[in-house]
């Protein structure tokens, strides 16, 4: 089956396109939106601002949700900021600067035209979230404070304390309340997507898991929209939620929609160490800490004094040292990595030596521990209960943990995949952050996606597509379901030795330790085998109890991890095939002298995108071409 | 941070397969429990022993494991979320407790939230509540500038205060009337503080109070107990603002209903 990649990137110049295509779109007049019917899966901030604009423009709105409330996914847990090209604070921010920061911090790996059209948009989120009510932080006057992050000499980060995202999200939410107030949206809770069903070659439906009575459920649209998150709980730990899983995305790859970069994973410099094997998740400490923390380790490999008690100069502040434009500002990928090298060179501390300092002493010193506790004091607290340390006394002790996903379903310009009618938005879909995404532009994609950029695209779609009348009587329907009862049924009578916990665990160690933050070839071979491996003794050896007719968690966790294990597998296989390093993806074999990512523009300024072909058959590697006309490409440098 | 001083735990759990069914609470003993483990952790390794023995693991909800998106609920020894100060469920940790310790662990009780099963409850009537105006109008478009708003920062922050509220309930779970007037104040208080939560605040405050009446969240009678279990410290000064607000509504405000057809 060929599949086509046309980017459908809008002809014009770059500031115009997007503009130009909105105008260049079909829309749907208003008597004839509440014609249309469509499924919004996932509630996070992109599915949540796309289902109440799309329901205030009159379309009919399903919307799932994993939890047992839309208020709940996992945006919720974004902490920092969103950025906006505002230039509040006239500093030399623009739309083109917040564009050239995305396509740089993404290593040159990401597509211009929809970046682009990200900075555009990013100015209209700010003001649609302040009009919603949004408490944003603010100044004496009354003004939007900013603050920086990592990757920009700019400030143009907004944010609500420690709590973005949760800040965002319970906007998004409010707004889908209002519209389901009105009728326009239906609310799905306790859902989990168990499969696409397509229909003539477009998406017109899904098959859900209802979690409570484990009963499966039929929902027909005209179109599906995928806002299921990214999928870095394939390591197990992670700094993502406990539902966070890929197999709605997984599910769809099966059914036709490409899967681009899945290798492009983002470890974040700044989470609180691993400190047992029963640990079940990692927590983020906000690189918002980083404007005022200094990373540091001993001068002295095995150093085993309290950290108070090393003198200055015995300190290796080395991310100003290596970076000094950027200092402890430097973009998450490349702070990552040098903590990495820190441990590799045997200078980490705390009890595993997996670990550095981020350490406030001088920021108090300068500032007073009032202005700290004002910035930071709820990320404090939260650190002091997790560890029982407290970082106004002694340096926060942080490693990178895995966050977020770059990788997902590919999209065109439309935020359409492969299949008609799927669209997939947030981080769901590999569209913005190239091979690394920049602090504070998760929460400005997802609501970009969401608010201004589908009920745009999608207009079009409807308006230009035949839509014939489906039902979910029809067999694709019955197929769908019946397929998922099969594979219930076989997970249920397996009834082996070991936990679902167990194998999820054995990946999440095959994955860290050989699809991590470094990757070589002869690591990535031993990983796709031994994953296959642990998949085969996965559908042997696996214990779910209980049944299917009730709220049964083990059951739900074992679909994830069944899914997990084959996503874990292409990951591996996409590192493999990528002989470069860029970004968030670090190959061993292309490296400098002193450590840091080469990368091949003449062989790989393109996204890898992977076509299903069958269980017993290998992916099909494709490539979507990137075409730089605007930027320069060049060596990513934060000296 | 690890440590060796590992310790062994008696819990009684509530068991329940649904809310159809009669619960009771059943003895378990959980040993090697380490210090830097969280409470759900535990759980966790508990629910462990049971799958490999194949008994049915015990249900409970939780999600982010990070004290943010409300999910972890539990009454641990007789209070919500432990009763630690600013403290969700996930985020409290082994090393309050001693070895030998007898902890006790039930779901959230209250009338308006039914058990699904075990730990878990049916918590869908806080959306109810916010579905009857916890939110202000403002359709996606092109929102006027962010900056032609101007909140006084105190008054932003005092805002802030009230919207950090995560909706897991444990104010109504700790209030002996069962009551969701913390919860719910925090919204209309948040958008009543807000220049553009203006033009609905006598609607809201109307009709989000009459719906919580009616799906059987009790009144408030000035225990207290919610500010002091509210895991994000939410103070009950906002249920004043809220009464308030209703007042200030009931006596003068009246909907008219106008057509609004035209040439």
């Amino acid at each position: 089956m060929a599949i086509n990649l046309d980017p459908k990137i809008p002809s014009g110049d770059l500031k115009d396109k997007w503009q130009k295509h909105k105008f260049d779109s079909k829309l749907v007049n208003p008597a004839n939106k509440r014609k249309f019917s469509v499924i919004v899966v996932g509630t996070g901030l992109a599915g949540g601002s796309a289902a109440a604009t799309l329901a205030e423009l009159g379309y009919n709105v399903m919307s799932f949700c994993i939890q047992d409330t839309p208020r709940r996914a996992h945006s919720i847990a974004a902490q920092g900021g969103i950025n906006a090209a505002k230039n509040y604070p006239n500093d030399g921010d623009s739309v083109k600067r917040l564009f050239y920061d995305t396509i740089k911090g993404g290593d040159y790996r990401a597509r211009e035209a929809n970046v682009y059209r990200l900075a555009e948009v990013s100015t209209n989120i700010i003001d649609q979230m302040v009009a919603q009510g949004v408490p944003f932080a603010r100044e004496y006057g009354g003004y939007l404070d900013n603050r920086s992050f990592g990757g920009a000499q700019v400030s143009r980060t907004f944010y609500a304390r420690g709590q973005t995202g949760q800040q965002l999200l319970l906007g998004c939410y409010s707004g889908m309340m209002k519209m389901v107030s009105k009728g326009k949206i239906k609310m799905f809770n306790r859902r989990e997507m168990m499969d696409l069903v397509t229909i003539n070659g477009k998406a017109r439906g899904i098959i859900v898991r209802n979690l409570i009575t484990g009963e499966l459920e039929r929902y027909a649209a005209d179109a599906v929209l995928l806002c299921t998150g990214g999928y870095g709980n394939v390591y197990f730990l992670s700094t993502n939620a406990m539902t966070s899983n890929a197999s709605a995305a997984w599910r769809c790859y099966k059914r036709g929609a490409a899967f681009a970069n899945p290798c492009f994973t983002q470890i974040h410099p700044t989470c609180i160490p691993v400190h047992g094997d029963y640990q079940s998740k990692l927590t983020l400490m906000s690189e918002s800490l980083r404007n005022d923390g200094r990373v540091w380790v001993p001068n002295a490999v095995g150093d085993k004094r309290k950290p108070e008690e090393i003198p200055e100069e015995e300190r290796d502040y080395y991310l100003e040292r290596v970076y000094p434009s950027f200092g402890n500002l430097a973009p998450r990928d490349v702070s990552s990595r040098q903590a990495k090298y820190r441990y590799d060179e045997g200078k980490g501390v705390g009890s595993t030596g997996q670990a550095v300092y981020l350490d406030f002493r001088d920021a108090i010193k300068r500032d007073g521990r009032e202005v700290i506790a004002g910035r930071y004091g709820n990320l404090f607290e939260m650190y002091e209960r997790i560890t029982g340390d407290d970082p106004y006394k002694t340096p926060m002790m942080i490693y990178p943990a895995v966050h977020y996903t770059m990788g997902g379903l590919w999209v065109d310009y439309n935020l359409q995949s492969t299949v008609p009618g799927l669209h997939v938005l947030g981080e769901a879909n590999f569209s913005d952050h190239g091979a690394n995404r920049l602090g504070a532009s998760a929460l400005m994609q997802g609501l970009a996606d969401g608010y201004f950029v589908i009920p745009n695209t999608l207009s079009h779609y409807l308006a230009s597509t035949p839509l014939e009348k489906v039902t979910t009587d029809d067999q694709a329907f019955k197929d769908a379901e019946e397929a998922v009862k099969i594979q219930t049924s076989k997970l249920l009578g397996i009834k082996g030795k070991r936990t679902v916990d167990d194998f999820h665990k054995a990946l999440g160690h095959i994955m860290w330790e050989k699809v991590g933050m470094a990757r070589n070839e002869t690591g990535l071979k031993w990983a796709i085998d031994n994953i296959r491996k642990l998949k085969e003794e996965f559908w042997h050896d696996v214990n779910v109890p209980g049944d299917v007719g009730n709220f049964n968690l083990e059951l739900h966790k074992a679909t994830r991890v069944a899914d997990f294990l084959e996503l874990g597998e292409l990951m591996a296989l996409d590192a493999l095939e990528r002989n470069e390093s860029c970004g968030g993806h670090f190959r061993e074999e292309y490296q400098t002298k002193d450590g840091e990512a080469v990368r091949d523009d003449e062989k790989y300024a393109h996204s890898a995108v992977w076509e299903y072909t069958g269980q017993n058959s290998s992916p099909i590697r494709h490539k979507e071409e990137l075409k730089f006309e605007y930027v320069q490409l060049a060596t990513r440098s934060y000296k | 941070m690890a440590s060796e001083n590992t310790m062994t735990l008696n819990l009684k759990i509530w068991r329940q397969k649904n809310g159809a069914t009669e619960g009771k609470l059943v003895d378990y003993r959980v040993d090697h429990v380490s210090p830097d483990m969280s409470f759900l952790e535990m759980i966790d390794v508990l629910n462990g022993q049971l799958v490999k023995k194949g008994e049915d693991p015990i249900a409970f909800d939780h999600d982010c494991r990070e004290g943010i998106c409300g999910m972890c609920s539990m009454m641990i020894n007789g209070k919500a979320h432990g009763g630690y100060k600013n403290t969700t469920t996930c985020q409290v940790h082994m090393r309050l407790y001693n070895n030998g310790d007898t902890i006790v662990i039930e779901p959230f009780r209250a009338q308006a939230f039914p058990i699904v099963k075990d730990l878990a409850v049916d918590r869908s009537a806080i959306d109810k509540v916010m579905i009857k105006g916890g939110y202000i109008t403002a359709n996606t478009g092109n929102a006027q500038d962010a900056n032609a708003i101007l909140i006084p920062k105190p008054i932003a922050d005092e805002a802030m205060d009230a919207a950090a509220c995560i909706g897991c309930g444990a104010c109504v779970a700790s209030c002996p009337n069962g009551s969701g007037m913390l919860f719910m104040g925090a919204k209309i208080s948040q958008l009543a503080l807000l220049p553009q939560g203006q033009p609905e605040a006598p609607k809201r405050a109307l009709n989000m109070v009459h719906e919580h009446d009616s799906l059987g969240f009790g009144n408030c009678t000035n225990h207290a107990e919610c500010e002091a279990t509210c895991p994000k410290g939410i103070s009950i000064e906002h249920i004043a603002r809220m009464n308030r607000e209703y007042l200030k509504a009931a006596f003068t405000y009246y909907e008219k209903t106008r057509s609004e057809g035209g040439a």
